[in-house]
């Protein structure tokens, strides 16, 4: 069974220099989608990611993370549209620093990929009609 | 003259009138040619949705027990101050109102969650709505203290009137500095980051009908959802801008005075909004027709997004300190298209105006009067045109000394 989750990954300083996706890409067969990374070689690291593949790949994957230091969390934030609320002005399109945001060719209504969204939430204030949420 | 409005009207009584929106409009005249479209067409209907500041609303409560003259004394909705310069009963609800403790930009960037439009919204959305005043007290009003709730039904009148709606052409709005920057044209984004514009381009009222030939003093339109007219022109209405072969405005030109009934309205027309950093205001929907009584006035409404330019203006520096200057002109069918060229640089566009909810006004309002719902009216006064001698005037201070 495949499965697909979003996390985030604090990496203590010593392990911020370890290829860690790549081992995680290479030995457990995993796929990855980074959504926000910060990190830089010696200090703290932070990853967040949607990490997907079969069950148990993805625990022995988790596993290994665990062993080298990383310290896991699941993304318990959440950036959601009030379908309702929205008025589809676009106010949100150009800001967006991920490109989560797009106009459908036709009606120009705003789209929203919750895939490539970083929960940045600069949306969320900048939405003039507050569609935008963000859940925690 | 092709036809008359009261031909029109008697068209559209019987359900035969042939109505059909900016937008299609110009496909058929393509297709057919003006001539052909003009006699074929009586009515092209236009929408815009936009956030529009300039609006607010004319509330008259009924008189309480003992009654309390609100006007000279202070007055709140929902916390929301109101004016209260007017008669006892009645009070002026302005969409850029905020509560007295919000914290405005004392935390810069402001969020402004919840001001006068988004009391607007759910006095019309039929919530009910907390009233609460004082006054100094007279022999005839002696009351001091009043708190209540009121609903939209139960008040005796709500007069929506936004003194300037509809604006013909509007600014691209850019920021060329390296800070992020907190406006009415939205969040702009350092180093031209992002440009933001905000009308319905060739759906868009007024640039439909640049010289006001059919759009006057007593126009009936579609406001809110509901019935309302052109009261006045607007504030800042300024006709003497300059203008394209086609007419259309290069920059804001004219603009309208709307008044309606409140009651008619509805929630997903007036639709309380939030500028982050900047205020509150109230996202208007607006649709008028216009009759074609000429093969000009058909003409005009042809537009297309390609031929509407407006203006690229600068947001850190240009238009706070009121500089002159402009980066560019650029088409809405460039603005539309998702990124434009300003200085050389690759800017991803945006709007703050909704084309899909002026669509669906222009389609509301086709649907209203092919279905005999609603009747044109003829303009009692036009608006001043091209004509006339209104400049757009600065404020020059002038020094109070003593």
């Amino acid at each position: 069974m495949d499965i697909s989750k979003r996390i985030v990954l604090h990496f203590p300083p010593h392990v911020t220099g370890q290829p860690v996706v790549y081992r995680l890409v290479k030995d457990f067969n995993l796929n990855f989608n980074i959504l926000k990374a910060s990190v830089s070689p010696g200090e703290e690291g932070l990853l967040i990611m949607e990490l997907g593949g079969t069950q148990k790949n993805y625990d022995k994957g988790i596993q290994y993370l665990a062993s080298v230091g990383v310290k896991i969390q699941s993304l318990s934030q959440d950036v959601v549209r009030d379908e309702a609320r929205c008025t589809h002005c676009g106010a949100c399109v150009a800001i967006c620093p991920s490109g989560a945001f797009s106009l459908e060719a036709k009606t120009r209504k705003v789209l929203f990929d919750h895939n490539k969204c970083v929960i940045c939430g600069l949306c969320v204030k900048a939405c003039p009609p507050r569609a935008m949420r963000l859940y925690f | 003259m092709l036809k008359t409005i009261v031909e029109i009207n008697e068209k559209i009584k019987k359900g035969k009138a042939v109505v059909v929106t900016a937008e299609e409009v110009i496909d058929i005249a393509r297709e057919k040619g003006l001539h052909k479209a003009a006699e074929e067409i009586d009515v092209v209907t236009t929408g815009t949705f936009s956030p529009m500041c300039s609006s607010g609303a004319f509330l008259n409560f009924g008189h309480s027990q003992p009654r309390i003259k609100l006007g000279g004394g202070k007055a709140y909705l929902n916390d929301v101050p109101v004016y209260t310069g007017l008669a006892a009963a009645d009070v002026f609800l302005g969409a850029n109102a905020l509560p007295d403790d919000d914290p405005r930009n004392k935390f810069h960037p402001g969020e402004f969650n919840y001001g006068g439009g988004h009391v607007i919204e759910e006095l019309v959305a039929g919530k009910d709505i907390r009233l609460v005043a004082t006054a100094y007290g007279t022999d005839c009003y002696p009351r001091r203290k009043l708190e209540s709730w009121i609903n939209l039904k139960d008040i005796n009148d709500a007069i929506l009137f936004n003194v300037r709606n509809a604006y013909q052409n509007y600014e691209v709005a850019v920021n060329s500095s390296d800070r992020m920057l907190y406006t009415y044209m939205g969040v702009l984004k350092p180093n031209l980051g992002n440009a933001h514009y905000s009308t319905s381009g060739q759906l868009s009222p007024l640039l439909n009908d640049p010289y006001y030939k059919s759009i006057g003093v007593g126009t009936k339109v579609f406001i809110g959802g509901g019935i309302g007219y052109v009261a006045w022109h607007g504030t800042q209405h300024n006709p003497n801008v300059p203008r394209g072969e086609n007419g259309v405005p290069r920059e804001g030109a004219g603009s309208l005075s709307l008044i309606g009934d409140l009651k008619q309205m509805k929630p997903e027309w007036l639709v309380g909004t939030s500028m982050f950093g900047y205020g509150c205001t109230l996202s208007t929907g607006i649709g008028i027709p216009i009759p074609v009584l000429s093969e000009e006035i058909l003409r005009y409404t042809t537009v297309t997004d390609d031929e509407i330019f407006a203006p690229i203006i600068e947001f850190s520096e240009t238009y706070p300190q009121r500089k002159p200057g402009i980066l560019g002109e650029i088409s809405y069918a460039e603005l539309k298209s998702g990124h434009i060229k300003v200085q050389g640089k690759d800017v991803p566009t945006a709007s703050l105006s909704s084309y899909p909810k002026a669509i669906e006004i222009a389609g509301i309002l086709k649907d209203w009067i092919e279905r005999g719902e609603f009747l044109l009216t003829e303009p009692v006064a036009h608006l001043p045109g091209i004509e006339s001698d209104i400049t757009f005037k600065p404020l020059e201070e002038r020094l109070i000394t003593e």
